[in-house]
């Protein structure tokens, strides 16, 4: 045989033998013990690492997931683009109930359309919503109203946002969206907020985040929410569920029946729904909502 | 002989120095000024006056309560209407004092006699309280309180004061005007400030385009002790701060750190003006200088304002019809200023200038990719590398943007200016900027 090949076998085979060594006592020595479950709920979740949760990626859900679970207390962890379904499933093998929690979606709080918004300015600088934010109150002369230049659009890894190219606001695909809140913290102004679907997809919500006075918030956009407080009168004795703080209402989703009454008082058509709201004529409007004497 | 200038980076473009030989105006009053309680760098004034309060010419309306901040005074006589939000030059609504126009009825305190009063009686403490009862800031666009920089903290000492004559912002003839002007006074302003800092030496950087104001000024300067002019090489962005340090003294300010680091304390020529007539005549800052132009108008001119007079005050006195060919509206220089919603906003104490552009000067060109050609890395006088630190903002990676220097940036537009891509370079620096200074005021507060 030739010498060569034995002495490479020879030399290669003490060399793997000392490094199997080596790894071995290393592996044993340095091991971290990672919960295997861990990686089981990793598997379990959707893996879009959207951070919707607010950890960052999806294993970092599972890891706080099975912390908790040994705390004994799965409350407050959810993972939104996965909803109900994931998370039951993850409960039952963690050994826990999971709180059910109803669909949200985001909704869009302006209706600064070019119609009712039409820009005075124009802007020719970069196409980014927080460039724009920092630079003036934008083209229509409302500081708090849609930039529109999509800041929310590229924000969103699920392609549920998009562009109106006729009203120059952003349109949430119901159906695509996981409200994991990308949009949320991508707007400068705070224009998007995740809200309960509804029951029957039945949403009422102040299309509007002007706080100045009314008179100042028309001269900008004719939808602007002057604060007048027509709508805190419409609502419902029982429910109330509408605030007005700083010249600006505020739909509580939580008490909301969306009867409607209040898109009927607004003056401007700051508040809008994902339903015609019906017009109280000859029959009682909605059965839920107590008679009031107005 | 060879001029000074800043070494590294700077451009020159066209200066357009029209209104260069119009004698500055006094504009009249209107009748109804809006004062902004926030005309300077830091905490905005603490409104002093209430509705229906009688005003009077250097009344003070604003307390500037924090460390950096300035105190606001009435540049008018008569009675307060609201103290409400108003529009500011970026169209967003700020705090201002509304003050109804009557008479012109001056505080008494104020020493309003064209007497040039060159004694100086004051010691270097009592000229600091005065800079800052008159409610100074620096008059060159960045409204730093004049006050705090004379406050040296604990074992720091300047050796120069340079007074910033450069304007090398094209368009802007308001600082050439003032030289021309009022020449006897702010050579009186220079020697106050150098009392105030204790210093022997005053440096007047004056750029080689006014010679007129150079040959005036090295005249005057003659008969003055410590105070030097020295004429410099026409180059952008030589006003700023550090380049002009650089260029007249040849020392560098360091990455974060204030040219009182190097020895230096650097004024505007308005301010050495207003400092004088803080000091020697007890007059708050209520009015400045502005230049009102643009190539396409038939007439232009320099004005001393009031503050709070709304900017299109400007425009009926020089009977212009501002039409259809005015495409933008710049305050301040046309390098660093910004585009404005209308004439109707008032006048601040940074308004150092109004510039309209013409639809063809105003408009962007169609941004295409970088060409990696390096002209902007040329043209930073701060060395920084505006492609990369652009790439990075664009895709929010603001931890690298610290790292290759986004806090240095001074905003100059050497970069934009010069890109043959027509790439928005300067947008996107001060969007990484922005993040890297809201990242380090979180960092200082955990």
């Amino acid at each position: 045989m030739n010498p060569v090949i034995v002495y490479s076998v020879v030399v290669l085979g003490l060399v793997a033998a000392g490094a199997a060594v080596i790894l071995f006592v290393v592996a044993k020595k340095f091991k971290v013990d990672e919960d295997p479950r861990i990686d089981e709920v990793t598997e379990m979740l959707p893996g879009a690492n959207c951070g919707g949760c607010g950890y960052p990626g999806c294993r970092g859900l599972a890891e706080a997931l099975v912390q908790a679970a040994d705390n004994g207390d799965l409350g407050g962890l959810t993972c939104p683009p996965g909803g109900n379904e994931v998370m039951a499933g993850i409960g039952e093998y963690l050994g826990l109930a999971v709180e059910e929690s109803g669909p949200t979606v985001a909704v869009v709080r302006c209706g600064g359309t070019r119609e009712k918004a039409p820009a005075k300015l124009e802007y020719d600088g970069p196409a980014r919503c927080s460039i724009a934010h920092s630079l003036f109150a934008g083209e229509s002369g409302c500081p708090y109203g849609c930039l529109g230049l999509g800041d929310c659009v590229v924000a969103c890894d699920f392609d549920a946002i998009h562009m109106n190219g006729d009203s120059g606001l952003p349109e949430v695909d119901e159906e695509k969206c996981v409200s994991c809140g990308a949009c949320v913290t991508a707007c400068p102004r705070n224009l998007i907020e995740i809200r309960p679907s509804g029951r029957k997809n039945r949403r009422v919500w102040v299309a509007c985040q002007n706080r100045e006075p009314g008179g100042v918030a028309r001269r900008a956009c004719s939808a602007a929410c002057i604060g007048c407080g027509k709508c805190v009168k419409a609502c419902p004795e029982k429910i109330q569920a509408i605030t007005l703080e700083n010249n600006l209402a505020y739909i509580d989703p939580a008490k909301c029946i969306a009867c409607g009454k209040c898109i009927l008082a607004c003056p401007t058509g700051a508040i809008q729904a994902t339903f015609e709201p019906v017009k109280p004529k000859p029959k009682p409007a909605a059965a839920e909502a107590a008679p009031s004497g107005s | 002989m060879r001029m000074k200038t800043f070494p590294q980076g700077g451009v020159h473009p066209p200066e357009n120095k029209i209104s260069a030989e119009a004698p500055i105006q006094v504009l009249d009053r209107p009748s109804r000024v809006q004062i902004h309680l926030g005309q300077h760098l830091g905490a905005p004034a603490v409104p002093l006056v209430q509705k229906g309060d009688r005003v009077r010419v250097g009344t003070r309306i604003g307390e500037g309560k924090s460390f950096i901040s300035a105190h606001v005074h009435s540049s008018v006589s008569g009675t307060v209407v609201k103290i409400d939000d108003v529009l500011d030059a970026s169209g967003y609504r700020r705090p201002a004092v509304v003050i109804d126009v009557e008479g012109d009825e001056w505080e008494e305190s104020i020493d309003r006699s064209p007497e040039l009063v060159r004694e100086i009686k004051l010691d270097a403490h009592a000229i600091v309280e005065r800079i800052k009862d008159a409610g100074v800031v620096g008059l060159g666009g960045a409204c730093f309180p004049t006050h705090v920089k004379y406050m040296f903290p604990e074992g720091k000492q300047a050796d120069t004061v340079i007074i910033n004559a450069v304007e090398c912002e094209p368009y802007l003839t308001s600082d050439h005007r003032l030289m021309l002007e009022r020449a006897d006074e702010i050579l009186v302003g220079a020697q106050i400030l150098m009392k105030a800092s204790g210093v022997n030496r005053v440096i007047i950087g004056i750029e080689a385009n006014k010679p007129d104001a150079i040959e005036l000024m090295a005249r005057k300067a003659r008969s003055v002790n410590g105070i030097e002019v020295a004429p410099l090489k026409v180059q952008y962005p030589q006003g700023a701060e550090k380049q002009l340090i650089k260029a007249l003294l040849n020392r560098e300010v360091p990455s974060g750190k204030l040219p009182l680091d190097v020895g230096c304390v650097v004024n505007n020529v308005g301010t050495a003006l207003a400092v004088y007539e803080a000091v020697q005549k007890n007059k708050p800052l209520v009015e400045r200088v502005v230049t009102f132009t643009g190539r396409h108008l038939e007439r232009s001119g320099n004005f001393m304002v009031r503050l709070g007079v709304p900017v299109s005050a400007m425009a009926a006195r020089l009977e212009l019809n501002i039409s259809e060919d005015t495409a933008k509206v710049i305050s301040g220089g046309p390098m660093m200023g910004k585009a404005i919603a209308g004439l109707e906003i008032p006048v601040t104490k940074g308004t150092s200038g109004i510039v309209l552009l013409e639809a063809g000067a105003a408009q962007r060109l169609t941004v295409q990719n970088c060409i990696r050609c390096g002209r902007c890395v040329t043209a930073c006088p701060m060395g920084l590398e505006p492609w990369r630190l652009e790439k990075l903002a664009q895709l929010d990676r603001f931890e690298e943007c610290e790292a290759a220097g986004a806090a240095d940036c001074i905003e100059c537009g050497s970069c934009s200016y010069t890109c043959p891509s027509a790439r928005p370079l300067l947008d996107y620096i001060r969007h990484g900027k922005a993040n890297v200074m809201r990242m380090r005021a979180e960092r200082r507060q955990k």
